[in-house]
Order: C-alpha cells, then sequence, then structure tokens
C-alpha cells in the first residue's frame, strides 16, 4: 500500500459543548474511491466539513499528503487538493452555471488549464455547457448536482469529497452521476471519499467503505466485503431487520 | 414643465448621492448580513477630509479642475475605505462569532466616536467649502438651464456606480463578493478567503460613501457633523427601497428616492422634505418588504 493521500486520526469535532465525532480514524489511498455509509446523523457531513476546513476539531489530526492540514485555512486547503460537493448542492443560485464553475477555480491562475478544465466539465456533463449562461437556480436539482461535481472537479483537487450526490435525485440521474464519477476516477486517477445514505449504489462505485455510526466509524473493509456483510445488508441495503 | 424638469434633474443629482452612500449599506449587507450604522459617519468624514484636503493641496490651482477633483476624490475614497477597513477590524471583527445584538450596540458605537471625533477635530459648526471649486454657471440643455455642478455631481455617481458594477459582474473579485453574499461557506470551499471579501466590501462601500460626503461639500457649499445621520437615514432607505443585499437596487433606489423627494418637495410641500423618505420607508416596509429589485425577505436588525 502506498502512503494514504489523506488520513484522520482521532478526530473529535464538537458543536458548541455536544461532540458530534468522538475520535474517527480513516485513511483514503491515491486512486481510491472510498464511501462513508452511515445513517442521518452519524456525523458524515460533519467529519467532510472538518476534512475542508468549514469545522475546527477540538482534538486529533487530519494528514494531507503527509502533512498536518487541520491547522490551515479552509480557503487554503482547496489550494493543497481538498475539494468538496457540499450536501444539498450550495451552487451560487443567482450567479450562472459558467460563473460558479469558473469559481471553482477561484485558487487557479494557470488560464489555459482552467480552459482545460471547464472543457474537461463540459465534456462529463454536456447539460452544463448547455446551460453555461443560465442562473443556477433555475438548474433542475440533478442539473444543480452535476454543476455542484463540476465546480469542485474545477479546482483540480488530488481528493474530491462528495458528500450525498445522490440526495433527493431519481434512480436514473444517481446512476448518470455515478458513472461520471467513476469515469473521472478511472480516467484521471482522482481520489474520491464519498459519503453516501445510498448504500447500494456507493458500494457498487467504491473500492473500501468505512460504517459510521453516532460519530464513530463500527467498520471498515472492501466494498464487496461490506456489501456481504449481513449487518450491512440488514442495516443499509434495505434486509429485514 | 420648467420647474418639474429642474426638480427632476436636481432630484437625480441627490439621488446618485443617495445611491453611492447605499451602495455602502447594501454591501456591507450583503456579505455580512449586518447593517453598518457607522456608514453615515463615514460619508461625512468624506465631506470633512474632502476639504481639509481641497484647502491644504488646492490641487484644483495645480492640476486644473477636474483633475484635481478627480484626484481629490481618489484620495479621500481611499482614506475613508481605509477608515472602513479599521473600522470593520475593530467594530465588527471580533464579534463575529457573537449574538447579532452586539455587533449593532457596537455599530452604533463606533457612529457615534466618529461623529465626537469631528466635532472635536472641526469643532460644531458648519464647515465651508470654498467658493467656485467645481465650474460655476449653467449650461443648455434641450432648452433648460441646468447648472454645470449638477450635471458634474450627477455624471461623478454615475460614472462610480458604472464602475462598481463592471467590477462585481465582470472580475473575479467581484464575483468572489457575489458568491460570498449568496453562502459564506460554499464561498469557503472554492477556496476565498471570506475575511478578505469582507475586508474588500469595507474598502469599496466606505470609499463609495466618503466620495458622496464630498459631492454633498461640493454641491452645497458646506458640511456639517452631524450630516451622517439624515443622509445616512435617506441612504439607508434607498437601500431597502431597491431591496437591501442587491447592488443594482441601492443604485436605482437611491436615485429614485431623490427624484421623489425633490419633486414631493417642490409640488408638496418643502417642509415635507425629510419626512418623505421615512414615509417611503415605512410604505416599503409595509407593501414590498424585499424591496423593488430584492429577492430575499428582509431580516430582523
Ligand atoms: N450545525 C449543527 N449544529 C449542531 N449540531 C449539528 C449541526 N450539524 C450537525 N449536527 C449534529 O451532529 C451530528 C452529525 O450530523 P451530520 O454530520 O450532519 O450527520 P450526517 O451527515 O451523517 O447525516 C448530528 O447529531 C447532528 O444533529
Ligand atoms: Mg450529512
Amino acid at each position: 500500500m502506498p502512503e494514504p493521500i489523506l488520513e484522520i486520526r482521532d478526530l473529535r469535532v464538537k458543536y458548541g459543548n455536544v461532540e458530534a465525532l468522538h475520535g474517527v480514524d480513516l485513511a483514503v489511498h491515491p486512486g481510491e474511491i472510498v464511501t462513508i455509509l452511515g445513517a442521518n446523523g452519524a456525523g458524515k457531513s460533519t467529519t467532510l466539513r472538518a476534512i475542508s476546513g468549514l469545522l475546527q476539531p477540538s482534538a486529533g489530526e487530519i494528514r494531507f499528503e503527509g502533512r498536518p492540514a487541520h491547522t490551515v485555512p479552509a480557503h487554503e486547503r482547496v489550494r493543497l487538493g481538498i475539494a468538496q460537493s457540499p450536501e444539498g448542492r450550495r451552487v451560487f443560485g443567482t450567479l450562472t452555471v459558467r460563473e460558479n464553475l469558473l469559481l471553482g477555480a477561484f485558487t487557479r491562475k494557470d488560464k489555459p488549464g482552467i480552459a482545460d478544465s471547464l472543457a474537461f466539465v463540459y465534456r462529463l456533463f454536456p447539460v452544463l455547457q448547455q446551460r453555461r449562461d443560465q442562473l443556477a437556480g433555475t438548474l433542475s436539482g440533478g442539473e444543480q448536482q452535476m454543476l455542484a461535481i463540476g465546480r469542485a472537479l474545477m479546482a483540480r483537487p488530488r481528493v474530491l469529497l462528495l458528500d450525498e450526490p445522490s440526495l433527493g435525485l431519481a434512480p436514473l440521474l444517481v446512476k448518470a452521476i455515478f458513472h461520471a464519477i467513476r469515469e473521472v476516477n478511472q480516467t484521471t486517477g482522482l481520489t474520491v471519499l464519498l459519503v453516501e445514505q445510498n448504500a447500494r449504489a456507493a458500494l457498487k462505485l467504491a473500492h473500501r467503505g468505512y460504517v459510521m455510526e453516532v460519530g464513530r466509524i463500527v467498520l471498515h473493509d472492501s466494498a464487496q466485503a461490506l456489501a456481504a456483510d449481513p449487518k450491512v445488508q440488514s442495516a443499509y441495503l434495505g434486509g429485514r431487520k | 414643465m420648467e420647474q418639474f424638469f429642474q426638480q427632476l434633474t436636481n432630484g437625480l443629482a441627490v439621488g446618485g448621492i443617495y445611491a453611492l452612500i447605499a451602495l455602502g449599506y447594501t454591501m456591507v449587507y450583503g456579505v455580512m448580513k449586518l447593517i453598518n450604522f457607522a456608514h453615515g459617519d463615514l460619508f461625512t468624514w468624506g465631506g470633512y477630509l474632502g476639504l481639509t484636503l481641497l484647502t491644504s493641496f488646492l490641487l484644483q490651482d495645480r492640476l486644473g479642475v477636474l483633475a484635481g477633483v478627480g484626484v481629490l476624490a481618489l484620495m479621500v475614497m481611499g482614506l475613508v475605505g481605509l477608515m472602513g477597513v479599521l473600522l470593520e477590524r475593530a467594530a465588527y471583527r471580533p464579534l463575529r462569532e457573537a449574538p447579532r445584538l452586539s455587533a449593532v450596540v457596537s455599530a452604533l458605537g463606533a457612529s457615534i466616536f466618529l461623529q465626537n471625533a469631528l466635532m472635536l477635530l472641526y469643532g460644531a459648526q458648519f464647515q465651508v467649502y470654498p467658493d467656485g471649486i467645481l465650474p460655476q454657471g449653467s449650461v443648455d440643455v434641450f432648452g433648460l438651464r441646468i447648472p454645470v455642478v449638477r450635471i458634474l455631481v450627477l455624471l461623478a455617481s454615475l460614472v462610480m456606480m458604472a464602475v462598481l458594477y463592471l467590477f462585481v459582474q465582470k472580475t473575479k473579485i467581484g464575483t468572489a463578493i457575489r458568491a460570498a453574499a449568496i453562502d459564506q461557506g460554499a464561498a469557503r470551499l472554492m477556496g476565498i478567503d471570506v475575511n478578505r471579501v469582507v475586508s474588500i466590501v469595507f474598502l469599496i462601500g466606505p470609499a463609495l460613501g466618503g466620495s458622496a460626503g464630498l459631492l454633498v461639500g461640493l454641491y452645497y457649499g458646506q458640511v456639517n457633523f452631524t450630516m451622517g445621520w439624515v443622509y445616512g437615514m435617506k441612504a439607508f432607505t434607498a437601500a431597502i427601497l431597491g431591496g437591501i443585499g442587491n447592488i443594482p437596487g441601492a443604485m436605482v433606489g437611491g436615485l429614485l428616492l431623490g427624484v421623489v423627494e425633490a419633486l414631493g418637495a417642490a409640488y408638496l410641500s418643502i417642509a415635507w422634505k425629510d419626512a418623505i423618505a421615512f414615509c417611503v420607508l415605512i410604505l416599503i416596509l409595509i407593501v414590498r418588504p424585499t424591496g423593488l429589485l430584492g429577492e430575499r425577505v428582509a431580516e430582523k436588525v
């Protein structure tokens, strides 16, 4: 195994006085797609927010490419190579699709490279090119999700964090979006950390997975093994309890 | 008809001044969701600094009127913009995580401080701008005799608004400002340093407000240390009228309020001039709290 590109050790995060993460450990290796599964409120989004720097850990460590990243301000973590498509998409509704995408490249100065990335995102999600001058708020849910992912890709990240990209989307759209994620991973080797409640789809896509319950990792294994695990099946894959 | 057009153009000139001040309220509100109650006093500082720089450097004599006043305006904008940045650091940033009311109290405190500092430095009496800085006389526009000063003041505010609009719409930093106003968390995920955006907004807003103070001095020939209250109130009304947080809204709201006020004073009663703005404010809050161009529901404070 190569060195992990992203490593979290004993991560604790509080909202006010309430601890939401009680010591989370996980590692993501270059080129992997790793998923975090878990019920609503388990702490998946909190983990991703801490990795992006939107939340400060009260204890523990976040290491990126071998160096501590938890002391780096949020806006500089993008420059390090960490980009996130957040839960609920959070596209800039009164900005155009193109403006949203270019904001994804805010930390970059290489004009030709940015143009390449834009072309790449348009190839991946052609509908975004068709709608490039439209306000993002007028897009459908699926298109907004594509925009949120495309916007994160515009940073040309080393690790892409995806928070519930399937949320509220029709199965066909989920399929299209997951297909796009796999394609990016396979063609560019991009490392992906995918948070999902749609465990079935996530385990099909991912190489490895972690299962989270109330602020702790309770299980981790290869995606195949997790999909075959009876506990996972009954709790997350719609098996009868 | 003559009176109507005179009042209309006068209203546009005054409205341009309101608009410049209103932009400061609206830009700060957009990003911070905070009304900078000290903004009117920064505007007043612009009028006073303009006078001091005008009489100490006499740029208009050295560089000619237009270039001289232009450089003067840039100096005033730079200084008042700097004051805005310092104000945010001192009065607002330490309270970022505190309850909303703390920031409001801090804003009111800053307002009192800035106003009284002017009184201590200059005295309580009106400060008079020297005569004839801008060309006197009037020009013929479609058969109407319009004072040159009025045209220059209106042009100056329009040019500044156009530059601001292009900056906010077309530049990378401008887009970052718009993004931070929509969703600060998402903006940070783009790699935008929101603290820097806040500083930029507290540079530009007060700079525009300061330039408005200078324009008032040039237009009316005098400034007073308390004038920030009435102008601030009216510009705030203009910002609400256009939809607080909305930049084109502040421009439209300012111009519209200036015109309504001038026409109201002419046709209703001059005594009502200042009350008109308040009536407009109350009316909007009742009829359309989001303002003319606003899409967001106005929040408390
Ligand atoms: N902004 C917040 N303030 C307070 N508590 C929060 C906040 N966001 C999440 N929490 C709490 O933290 C825990 C983990 O939430 P979250 O990370 O959003 O879970 P998940 O993404 O797995 O659904 C939950 O108990 C939730 O109620
Ligand atoms: Mg979540």
